[in-house]
């Protein structure tokens, strides 16, 4: 079977220990995760991780339906690059006197679209958000011409393309659930 | 309800009390102390079983919650303590049995920095656990204990871990009960699809040998009966796992045997003969299947399991109905028509006919010769009516007690199937005889399995718990010695074993014995062991080079079953 990227995404109550429970899913099986990105999603005490990785399918599907059984997370989905947006953001410490020495570095930075956010005497921050080839394609070139000091890239946010919001069905359902429960109780 | 100031401890215990909690299996400790303390004052609210060792005390908790249907519960103390009893998690994590263990935990202030038996017991049990939770604040005791009870108990249950700061143990606050009946986030009985219960009705009515698969779902569901009314009404021959075999009455006539590795010739032979395969509650385990390329592909699959992780784990099935089967069974029996399909579930009985003639007589009448572990087994089990409780050790002792034993109640055979844990039988027999009081308990074990957790042999004698000890000796760890036998060209590493006089240690714990050499003996050992009001050991010398058969080998397909 064909190696292919997948891109997970993870909703789980924001609670201690819960990126232990689920990279624990990954290295059960000694699949190594490519990039992660942890933050508050937009539905109040809702954590939501994006999870990149190469591996096959079927596995793939097995590791997210293993994640989504844990009892603290709402809700788990893979989804391959075509069926997701996603970005990266890379940060550039480059050499200052080297940049303001060689007119090339300046029309490489406009040219990525990327943005200067700090300059000193000693180093200038550049920034850039895209994709993970755009971006390093870019250190490449700075390498190139001598001016690289530090680089540093996330991991990657993802919306999928489908309108269908995953999390907000979920909450929904659940809770719509829970009340024709309540009323056949009564 | 009106709040009352109370210690942490004293609120745990309540907080138990509020989930109908009587009987504790534990063994204190520094961290734990409060919690003993406050016990003292509740000597007439639970049961307090003091075993030997904490593995004992997970083991005990699994036998009472797999007995019995109730949540199991245990209490020890940090470091040590609890990682005594991961063994215990990890079985009741893959047999699916509903335990509660609690834990002491240092103090808050000191977590985090090598204190004396500080160990990140929650990082620890992550993995091996339907939730683990460390409770730093009295405010959270009542939520989170109703929360555990909640999770072990429902859906497909499991073990919970409570990893309990001392400072909020003797932490005095404003105590209120609390009760947990959702969590947003879990959903324990998945509604199952309309659309795949009428797909799965109709490949049963297309069907000319359709095969039905019992697991330890149909127990823990308690959908006994309704797996009854669904197989009578399409007449449909049905095998059970080990863990499933007292789902279904073994004399039931449409009950074709076991399956697995060491089940019975027919229903794995005519898994790869059958068009239809309806698996109900069980897992596909590789125990089941044997090599899963070859395993069943002529036939369309049906898989009806609670959990929705279980679908297409091992097996690509055709038709998943992801749901309680106690829910999903009657909505399949009224859909399905009334069948009758003879000539197939006969072929059943030809191939058994053949394992009967090749192993079975020989294993239950070897006429001359040491005992053989078969014949004790159904001799045990008639002397009791068929109906009480196997507990099992693991390895020989677990699959031949399993083939002979009848089962005629639900929830009658406890055993450790999915870990394997040598050392469990002892104390889940002590668990089950505790919660099943008015059941005979009869446990079968090996020399092995036994001095795994022999320590619990206290237990008994505090307790004066009545479990019947069945000891089959064969001076070897015999699995393994088979495996030599049968695989690695009679090489015997390892496992032979020098034992120890198990009458003088029963007599040491005050629980009467009986050795048995001879075969002209055993019945009247048998009727000893079960008139004897009290626990009993009956230790049988068994032929030391005997093996386990029918056998689908490592790697083999399930119809390739060797017989010697």
């Amino acid at each position: 079977m064909d190696k292919k990227l997948y891109t997970i995404i993870i909703y789980t109550e924001n609670i201690a220990g819960m990126l232990n429970q689920v990279t624990a899913e990954f290295t059960r099986r000694m699949m190594n995760i490519d990039t992660i990105t942890a933050s508050s999603s937009s539905v109040e005490g809702v954590h939501r991780y994006t999870i990149s990785l190469w591996g096959e399918e079927d596995s793939v599907q097995k590791v997210t339906k293993r994640i989504e059984k844990k009892v603290d997370v709402l809700k788990a989905d893979y989804y391959t690059d075509n069926e997701i947006f996603f970005q990266e953001v890379a940060l550039y410490k480059l050499s200052t006197p080297v940049v303001l020495g060689n007119d090339e570095v300046s029309r490489i930075i406009r040219h990525n679209t990327a943005r200067v956010i700090e300059v000193n005497s000693t180093y200038t921050v550049v920034e850039m958000t895209g994709s993970t080839e755009d971006i390093l394609n870019l250190y490449d070139k700075f390498v190139s011409h001598n001016c690289m000091l530090q680089f540093v890239k996330s991991g990657r946010v993802a919306v999928p393309r489908s309108a269908q919001d995953v999390l907000g069905d979920y909450l929904f359902n659940e809770d719509y659930k829970r009340k024709s429960i309540k009323e056949k109780n009564k | 309800m009106a709040k009352v100031r109370i210690s942490g401890s004293e609120a745990l215990l309540r907080s138990l009390i509020n989930e109908g909690v009587d009987t504790i299996f534990g063994y204190p400790g520094g961290s734990i102390m409060p919690v003993f303390d406050a016990l003292y004052d509740h000597r007439d609210d639970f049961r307090g079983v003091l075993v030997r060792h904490e593995q004992g005390a997970v083991h005990a908790a699994q036998g009472y919650a797999r007995s019995s249907g109730r949540v199991g519960v245990s209490i020890v103390t940090s470091g040590p303590g609890a990682t005594n009893t991961l063994t215990g998690i990890s079985d009741a994590m893959l047999d699916s049995t509903p335990v509660v263990v609690i834990a002491g935990q240092v103090s808050t202030g000191v977590l985090g920095t090598d204190a004396f038996q500080e160990i990140d017991f929650v990082g620890i049990t992550q993995p091996i656990t339907k939730w683990s939770y460390q409770i730093r604040r009295p405010e959270d005791i009542a939520w989170a204990v109703a929360r555990a009870f909640y999770i072990a108990s429902t859906g497909r249950p499991g073990p919970v871990v409570l990893d309990f700061n001392k400072d909020a143990q003797v932490a005095l606050f404003d105590y209120e009960p609390e009760s947990v009946d959702n969590v947003r986030s879990y959903i324990p009985y998945p509604t199952p699809s309309l659309e795949a219960v009428e797909e799965a009705a109709r490949l049963v009515n297309e069907s000319e040998r359709p095969f039905l698969l019992v697991g330890q779902g149909v127990e823990l569901g308690e959908a006994h009966e309704e797996l009854k009314a669904f197989i009578e009404k399409a007449d449909i021959p049905a095998a059970r796992t080990l863990m499933g075999l007292s789902a279904l009455p073994t004399d039931h006539p449409l009950c074709v045997g076991m399956l697995g590795m060491h089940g019975n010739y027919g229903p794995n032979v005519n898994t790869n003969e059958c068009d239809l395969l309806i698996a109900v509650g069980m897992r596909f385990s590789d125990r089941v299947t044997g090599k899963l390329s070859t395993y069943a592909k002529q036939a369309r699959i049906i898989h009806i399991d609670i959990d929705h992780a279980e679908i297409n784990k091992n097996v690509t099935v055709d038709v998943p109905i992801v749901g309680d089967c106690k829910e999903v069974l009657p909505m399949l029996t009224a859909l399905v028509n009334k069948a009758s399909h003879k000539e197939w579930i006969d072929s059943f009985a030809r191939y058994n006919a053949i394992e009967h003639e090749k192993v079975t007589v020989k294993a239950l009448n070897p006429g001359e010769g040491p005992l053989l572990m078969g014949e004790v087994a159904r001799k045990v089990s008639e002397a009791t009516g068929n109906s009480a409780i196997l507990v099992t050790d693991v390895g020989q002792n677990q699959m031949m007690s399993a083939r002979y034993f009848k089962y005629t109640k639900p929830h009658s055979i406890l055993t450790s199937g999915g870990l394997g844990t040598m050392g469990y039988g002892l104390p889940a027999a002590i668990g089950a005889k505790i919660a099943m009081s008015d059941r005979t308990v009869c446990l079968f074990t090996g020399d092995g399995g036994m001095q795994m957790n022999i320590q619990e042999l206290g237990t008994i004698m505090e307790q004066g718990t009545a479990v019947k000890i069945i000891l089959l000796n064969n001076n070897y760890l015999g699995n393994v010695r088979q495996w030599q036998e049968l695989f690695f060209n009679h090489r015997y590493s390892w496992t032979p074993m020098l034992n120890p006089d198990y009458g003088l240690i029963a007599q040491g714990y005050g629980i009467p014995s009986r050795l048995v050499i001879e075969r002209s003996e055993l019945d009247d050992a048998i009727r000893e062991m079960l008139e004897t009001s009290g626990p009993f050991l009956l230790h049988v010398a068994v032929k030391e080079e005997a093996n386990v058969m029918p056998m689908t080998p490592p790697g083999a397909s399930v119809n390739e079953m060797i017989f010697e």
